[in-house]
């Protein structure tokens, strides 16, 4: 496994760090509480059946995408709305940005999502000098420090009210201010009049359902469906993997997510937008836009044995449960997906040769695919990637030492008598004085005390047994 | 009660822990088992497989297959090497491959010690004594690849003279990993200690665990705090008289 020196750097330094290690591990242990009672069987005796279910419906809707892709198109267009294909994130910023200049528009508010940091869209936007506003408080005030979201649903999590209250005082020049009501309430004034001046609103989607052509968002602050009603045009930026079959599959997955996600039984908002406004209706957009996005998409749909990586739905809940996202924090996953979720998703996106390390930053202790709600199987998919890894690196002929350990134990293994004297000599050899400074041993000793070989080992231990010979 | 029951002490019960392999065949044995030991076995693979060597682990997978071929009941001391066995072999050895019906033959006659006392010798109550306050580590393999949560704990609460207390976070992973541990020693440890803390809060002296590998991370990293804490394997608790 190769790492950066500088990644490893970071990495120790944020595992080092006792604010950020507080505030996201009790941030993440309450939302992990809330989800365990909020899925409890009193809670949601058809938990478990949910969520295979939610798993049937994903495979089936990707297994079926080009049919049920155009099914949505459809239905949007029959609505008045319109759908834009784009093959890549850059393509989604350039529609964008040509809609807001023929239609005179330089201010965009954007609710959160996903999505469009994937693909960097505030950046795009901003160098066509348009000026792209978040709306979503804890979006906000990272867009204000100039930082990534550090968690999938709770983007700020990592920032203490006292943080929030630096970031308020020094971007927006106001008094500051320590009580997180009254922060909000900060955000709010300065929102409102963004809400009201923009000429586009940019959401993401949760779902995209396709028998009815409808976006479906879920948000707790109602800055969402401002976005998408204030603005006199509304773009939906999704990933084609975003679709489900029909309506009726929608309470499966707001079940599954808002349960999963925060530990609610709904969130406080779920919006359902199907085209403009039409002739009758008093407000809502005059236009509606839907930008289906692949940026890598099709790649993953290709690999059945990891396809169901896209399954997805962006609850967050294997972060919250995830002991090394705990440690290490979001920003150290090189993607704007962070997490299990991150460590499975990135290489296939972006390569495994950029961050092979990724899908080793995990003890395998399978915490992500107990609490996710579709039932990804991320711990089996982070052993399919490392096998990648180790094909990759054999083929250009990096890592060729831990390489050659392996083939070492490999072969040592099926001697017995080899295996037996090795286990001895090594065991004579952790006595003598320098040993620990070998590779292996060291980076154990480097944190732990290593355990005192054992004076014999089973085997001879069990002939002396066999013969008597033991107390 | 009697049978033949082979051991897989697992390679590092073989070189580091030898008395948890001693503990499980006296428990075995009062049980009125007639314990083996095939001194050819070696390792899972589980190392190589878990670090992406699939074939480097395949080749010690098969080596552990035509050692145990003929047994009945294969116990092992570790859930972890268990769960590789009965699970992984399977991803080694997919549908089609040559070793395949011997994986699926295999398979079921493997068992993790206290899986093993529960559900084969139906027995909860060993006969152990051991005076002490301890808390039960959920290691991860056990818990969530072979379903192993209560049993550990009815067996336990069966021992004379001894107190179970539960930590807070008691299925938390103790940052041991494999060679997790080595690659990310700094997290695998911060893991650990996270852990440790929630221990000393529970006012136990004994963490017991049915895997000597978590156990060897959780030592380590207490004897580094310098906390008095001390590990046993379970198979050490019900041996203990």
């Amino acid at each position: 496994m190769i790492i950066s020196a500088e990644r490893k750097q970071s990495i120790e330094r944020a595992v080092a760090d006792p604010k950020l290690q507080l505030a996201v591990y009790s941030a993440t242990a309450r939302l992990k509480q809330k989800r365990v009672e909020a899925v409890s069987p009193a809670e949601l005796p058809d938990y478990q059946q949910l969520r295979e279910c939610a798993h049937q419906l994903k495979k089936h809707a990707l297994e079926n995408l080009d049919y049920y892709l155009e099914q949505f198109e459809a239905n949007v267009l029959a609505h008045g709305g319109k759908v834009i294909f784009a093959q890549t994130g850059k393509q989604v910023g350039e529609f964008i940005a040509t809609l807001a200049k023929q239609r005179g528009v330089s201010l965009l508010v954007k609710s959160k999502s996903m999505t469009t940091e994937e693909i960097h869209l505030n950046e795009a936007l901003e160098r066509e000098k348009l000026e792209a506003v978040e709306t979503d408080l804890g979006e906000y005030i990272l867009q204000l420090a100039h930082e990534r979201p550090f968690h999938i649903v709770a983007p700020a999590v990592h920032k203490t009210r006292h943080d929030v209250a630096d970031i308020l005082s020094q971007k927006l020049g106001v008094q500051r201010e320590e009580v997180p009501e009254h922060q909000a309430m900060i955000a709010r004034r300065t929102l409102r009049e963004k809400f009201l001046a923009a000429g586009i609103g940019i959401s993401g989607a949760n779902f995209l359902v396709a028998d009815s052509g409808a976006v479906v968002l879920v948000e707790n602050e109602g800055n969402a469906r401002l976005c998408v009603s204030a603005p006199p045009i509304h773009v939906a930026v999704a990933g084609i993997e975003k679709i489900i079959p029909r309506a009726q599959d929608l309470p499966v997955f707001l079940k599954l997510l808002a349960r999963s996600g925060t530990g609610q039984r709904l969130t406080v908002y779920t919006s359902f937008l199907s085209g403009p406004r039409r002739a009758a209706e008093v407000d809502g957009p005059s236009e509606f836009y839907v930008v289906l996005m692949n940026n890598g998409r099709t790649k993953l749909l290709a690999d059945s044995s990891k396809r169901e990586s896209l399954f997805c739905i962006r609850c967050g809940a294997c972060l919250n449960a995830c002991p090394v996202y705990r440690k290490i924090g979001g920003h150290n996953y090189p993607w704007a997906y962070s997490g299990p979720i991150g460590a499975i998703i990135t290489p296939q996106y972006q390569g495994l040769s950029q961050d092979p390390w990724l899908p080793y930053a995990s003890s395998l202790c399978g915490a992500c695919a107990e609490v996710c709600p579709v039932k990804i199987d991320i711990p089996r998919i982070l052993l399919e990637l490392r096998h990648e890894v180790t094909r990759e690196e054999r083929r250009q002929g990096k890592n060729g030492l831990e390489r050659f350990a392996f083939r070492a134990y490999s072969w040592v293994m099926r001697k017995p008598k080899l295996y037996a004297a090795a286990g001895r000599a090594a065991a004579l050899g952790a006595r003598l004085p320098g040993m620990l400074s070998l590779g292996p041993a060291r980076l154990w000793a480097s944190q732990r005390e290593t355990p005192k070989p054992a004076a014999a080992s089973f085997r001879q231990l069990w002939r002396q047994r066999q013969a008597g010979r033991l107390p | 009660m009697y049978g033949r029951v082979s051991l897989f002490v697992t390679c590092l019960v073989d070189q580091l822990f030898p008395n948890v392999g001693l503990a499980v065949a006296d428990v075995l044995e009062r049980l009125g088992y007639q314990v083996e030991f095939r001194p050819q076995q070696t390792c899972c693979g589980q190392p190589a497989f878990n670090s992406g060597y699939r074939e480097e682990a395949q080749a010690v997978a098969e080596h552990f297959i035509r050692v145990f071929r003929d047994a009945d009941f294969i116990v092992v001391p570790s859930g972890s090497c268990t769960s590789m066995i009965t699970h992984h072999f399977f991803e080694l050895f997919p549908a089609g491959s040559d070793l395949r019906e011997e994986v699926e033959y295999l398979a079921p006659r493997v068992w993790e010690f206290s899986k093993f006392l529960l559900e084969v010798a139906k027995v909860e109550d060993v006969g152990a004594r051991f005076e002490g306050v301890v808390t039960y580590h959920d290691s991860c393999h056990a818990l969530r690849e072979l379903g192993i949560r209560e049993g550990p704990r009815r067996l336990l609460a069966k021992v004379r003279g001894l107190t179970l207390r539960e930590m807070s976070i008691a299925e938390e992973c103790c940052g041991f990993g494999g060679t997790f541990s080595i690659k990310f020693p700094e997290v695998s440890a911060g893991m650990a200690r996270t852990k440790i803390e929630s221990i000393l809060k529970t006012g136990a002296s004994t963490i017991v665990s049915i895997d000597s590998s978590c156990l060897m991370q959780l030592q380590g990293v207490i004897a580094r705090m310098g906390v008095p804490l001390e590990t046993k394997h379970l198979a050490e608790i019900l041996a203990s008289r």
